[in-house]
């Protein structure tokens, strides 16, 4: 894991340390914007293939998903040539394609609705919950790990390690049903499964899809408290295992600065250790760091499929596996492009943090 | 930044989390609900054939005939239509409108519409448009078929069915009356507003449709001018909770009323906690062991009655399938005209080594594929053990619901293991797919029939007594009619019923008249109250 971290760091250096001409500049941004853009396309392309071989050869039939169980031959025979299945793959493709260009991504067969209104609707339930789940991973998880590095072999790091080891290995499943049984069912402390009590069900308009935010939007107090109060338990486990890797890539990046010699040159300088710690040791692993937080959150992003179904979080995750089991092809693959989309965006996002918190990149 | 992570902020934003610890109960006036509800692909009631999608459809469209949720056991009663009378020649069927009721939208319901919302379901000719063109109607003749005037519609028959036959075919989500007008204005090419209807409510029902956010939630508003009697829930909130024990926690804690998907385990240990009650409720679904007969083995007589003593009906409907099934060894589920009442098969290994032995079949193997459900898994396990004593060898493939499905219909599951439910309250339902087959070859690819996917040569007179049965006038012949084709069934069919569907449903003790549709049709809430 450490040496993909680094590796995507990697890439995001690479532009930096290209020699530096006069007058060039502009160009060479323009073409590295130019060269991004055309990466984004092919990787979206590729993804988008792949994808979609994948769905015609699963052993799923969509038809049966439309028509139903009863349907005689003849019906069954016009909802497969309705759906243009029909036409050699290659064809399906490219019209897939088309479509798609125009902002079309076809209606979804397993809700019967149109793809991009599902996704405008699920996908702000797994921002939501990725986001706080990742916040709690990085507010958390970075302290925890530059400790444990700092006192090695302290109680500190022991914590640390049995936190993530235990992060690592139970299963999500379980903690999330014992979360609930406890905090929900036995102390009450937290709402249930679902994005809002009943009370509050509807009640708030949909803005941003957040409902966080909406209800501040909206100022109706009780209405975000109701929906903190149902997220915080999610959010809450799934920072738990954002964490638990958060800390450990914090704690070993942190290691290899506090054995380099510029610290011992700190140190020998008279520097007191929290400053040595926090502004130099720490301050040089904040770019792979970056990247780290990136890829969680992306994974967060694409939806914890097992965490959305016992939370009944009306999300992305759940989305696109229940599409994926009926054979419903528009959907994945509308859930696809938004998943890759996410990913491109967040390196980009982090290449430009990058370029902002290296000084050599200056 | 800083100060938003001091220890007290902290504190004060868990305090803000905290504070709203009482969830206690649900407002008095809505009917909250913890179901699965993400089947639902299009709630048209010419699409709408999924289970959950049809309780919704139940209840915001009304049909010409309906059951009273008091009362399912009387069968079909007056809804829309009030009355109706058959033809001397039994060729064509005229039901009388109710005056006075109105469509959500405010129009009146005229006999127009009736006729419109059935032509309409004929010629858009989707799944469930067979409950109806069995009646004679094809996209091009019905127009002349189905008539109206200003008081009555007529039904012009092809043959003279029984009048219950057509009747229960009316029962039928796809024979919901829906608001001609409202649904005119949102027609789309030649579609019929399919489209706006899969989403969209033009219903005279007893509740409107709310909203509906896909795997979601389904909202249903009370509609005061129901024609019934406004209901006394203002709202019913259906939302998806995939989890049992999910499902369970809500239940216990009081933040729904209604649990309807608790496993046999939680069913168990819930009926200990103080505020809830476990309904029990025979529903239509059978669940059944089809015999492929184009396997050697299976297609030999002795090898099929000895299946038949190779299950633990008892053992099993009191151990895993606790609860959840009664052992029912006939097509026709208990509730429906004409149901057989006899019992024929035991667990007698003994018996069923024999009958294999003397075939000369011991030590064949068979494969079969079945679908990943714990409760089929369990039934195919328990088969597999009783069959090895009994000389033969079962291996099962675990697959998705959507592989096993598309391998039956091409003829490929030597022992299907699974349920199925009837389309519409009629006999004829389950008659007609379990014991009506006229053309046995594989180009006939009659794929919606079970008997045609067991490749089961239904002999010619059952055949022709399933036809007959559909065209007795007296109802009291007619059940006597589906009797004998049971009993001729269980004698020598190589699809073999074994259970009954019984739905658990966890109740809030507050909650009355739940009725989840029993054995003829879907889910109901104009009678639900919440006392104390």
């Amino acid at each position: 894991m450490a040496l993909t971290a680094t590796d995507a760091a990697g890439q995001g250096a690479a532009p930096p340390s290209a020699p530096k001409r006069r007058g060039g500049a502009g160009r060479r941004r323009a073409r590295g914007i130019a060269g991004t853009l055309l990466s984004l396309v092919l990787t979206m392309l590729g993804l988008l293939l792949i994808t979609f071989i994948i769905g015609r050869v699963m052993p799923i039939d969509p038809v049966l998903k439309v028509v139903g169980d009863r349907a005689t031959q003849a019906q069954y025979d016009a909802a497969y040539v309705a759906m243009g299945l029909d036409r050699p793959l290659h064809v399906q493709f490219l019209r897939y394609i088309g479509d798609v260009l125009t902002g079309d991504f076809g209606r979804s067969i397993s809700t019967g609705q149109l793809v991009t209104d599902d996704i405008r609707r699920v996908f702000p339930a797994t921002v939501e919950l990725a986001t706080l789940g990742t916040l709690i991973g990085v507010f958390v998880g970075v302290p925890l790990g530059v400790i444990a590095a700092a006192r090695r072999g302290g109680i500190v790091d022991q914590i640390a390690r049995v936190v993530a080891l235990v992060g690592y290995s139970m299963p999500i499943f379980w903690l999330g049903l014992m979360g609930l049984l406890v905090f929900y069912g036995i102390l009450g402390w937290v709402g249930g499964p679902g994005r809002q009590g009943i009370l509050y069900d509807g009640m708030v308009p949909t803005i941003t899809g957040l409902l966080l935010v909406d209800s501040l939007i909206e100022g109706d107090w009780g209405a975000f408290r109701d929906a903190f109060s149902h997220i915080i338990l999610p959010a809450s486990l799934l920072g738990y295992f954002s964490l638990a890797y958060i800390s450990r890539m914090t704690r070993s990046f942190m290691l290899e600065q506090l054995s380099s010699e510029y610290i011992t040159t700190a140190r020998v300088k008279g520097l007191s250790e929290r400053a040595v710690i926090w502004r130099h040791a720490f301050r040089n692993i904040r770019v792979p760091l970056i990247t780290v937080i990136a890829l969680s959150f992306g994974s967060l992003l694409e939806g914890s499929v097992l965490t959305e179904i016992i939370f009944s979080w009306p999300g992305l995750g759940q989305y696109i596996t229940k599409a994926l089991l009926s054979g419903d092809m528009n959907a994945v693959l509308g859930g696809t492009v938004v998943v890759g989309t996410c990913f491109v965006v967040l390196n980009l996002l982090s290449d430009i943090l990058y370029r902002v918190l290296d000084p050599r990149s200056k | 930044m800083k100060h938003l992570l001091t220890p007290r902020a902290i504190l004060l934003a868990s305090a803000l989390a905290i504070a709203p610890a009482a969830w206690a109960e649900t407002p008095a006036d809505t009917l909250v609900v913890a179901h699965t509800i993400d089947d639902i692909i299009s709630l048209d009631p010419a699409q709408n054939f999924e289970f959950s999608g049809q309780d919704v459809g139940q209840n915001i469209y009304d049909r010409l005939v309906d059951f009273d949720p008091m009362d399912m056991d009387a069968g079909f009663k007056p809804s829309l239509a009030e009355s109706w009378q058959m033809s001397d020649d039994g060729m064509s069927l005229t039901l009388k409108m109710r005056e006075g009721v109105t469509f959500h939208s405010g129009n009146p319901v005229r006999a127009e519409d009736a006729a419109w919302s059935l032509q309409r379901a004929v010629k858009l000719n989707l799944t469930p448009a067979f409950i109806l063109t069995q009646f004679g109607f094809t996209p091009e003749n019905v127009e002349e078929k189905i008539t109206f005037d200003d008081t009555s519609l007529t039904l012009h028959l092809d043959k003279p069915y029984a009048q219950s036959f057509v009747l229960n075919g009316l029962t039928a989500i796809v024979a919901s009356v829906v608001d001609k007008e409202t649904v005119l204005q949102h027609v789309e090419g030649d579609d019929y507003g399919n489209k706006w209807l899969s989403a969209n409510d033009a219903g005279s029902g007893a509740f409107t449709l709310a909203a509906w956010r896909p795997n979601e939630a389904v909202q249903l508003a009370a509609y005061q001018d129901y024609f019934q009697g406004a209901p006394a829930m203002k709202r019913v909130i259906v939302r998806n909770v995939a989890e049992s024990s999910a499902q369970r926690l809500l239940l216990e804690q009081g933040d729904i009323d209604v649990a309807r998907n608790l496993s046999v385990t939680d069913v168990a240990s819930i009926a200990s906690v103080e505020g809830v009650r476990i309904q029990d409720e025979p529903r239509g679904r059978i669940l059944y062991m089809g015999l492929n007969q184009k396997d050697e083995v299976l297609s030999n007589p002795a090898v099929i009655e000895a299946m038949k003593h190779l299950v633990d009906y008892d053992g099993i409907a009191d151990s895993f399938l606790k609860g959840m099934f009664a052992p029912h060894q006939t097509f026709l589920p208990k509730g429906y005209l004409g149901v057989l009442e006899d019992r024929p098969w035991t667990l007698d290994v003994e018996k069923a080594k024999k009958l294999i032995e003397d075939a000369d079949m011991s030590g064949r193997t068979i494969t079969t594929k079945v679908r990943d459900l714990r409760e089929y898994v369990d039934v195919a396990q328990a088969l597999q053990a009783s069959m090895a004593e009994a000389g033969l060898t079962l291996n099962i493939e675990q697959m998705t619901g959507a592989q096993v499905l598309d391998a039956y219909r091409a003829r490929e599951v030597p022992i299907f293991i699974g349920e199925w439910g009837p389309d519409y309250s009629d006999p004829n339902t389950n008659a007609a797919t379990f014991a009506f087959n006229p053309d046995n070859s594989d180009e006939a690819q009659a794929t919606g029939l079970l008997a045609w996917r067991n490749a089961y040569a239904v002999p010619q007179d059952m055949n022709e007594a399933t036809v007959a049965a559909t065209l007795e006038q007296d109802t009291d012949k007619r059940a006597q009619m589906y009797i004998d084709i049971q009993k001729q069934y269980q004698a020598e069919a190589p699809i073999v019923p074994l259970f009954q569907r019984i739905e658990n449903t966890g109740l809030r003790d507050n909650v009355q008249n739940w009725v989840s549709g029993g054995a003829l049709t879907s889910v109901m809430y104009r009678q639900v109250t919440k006392g104390e």
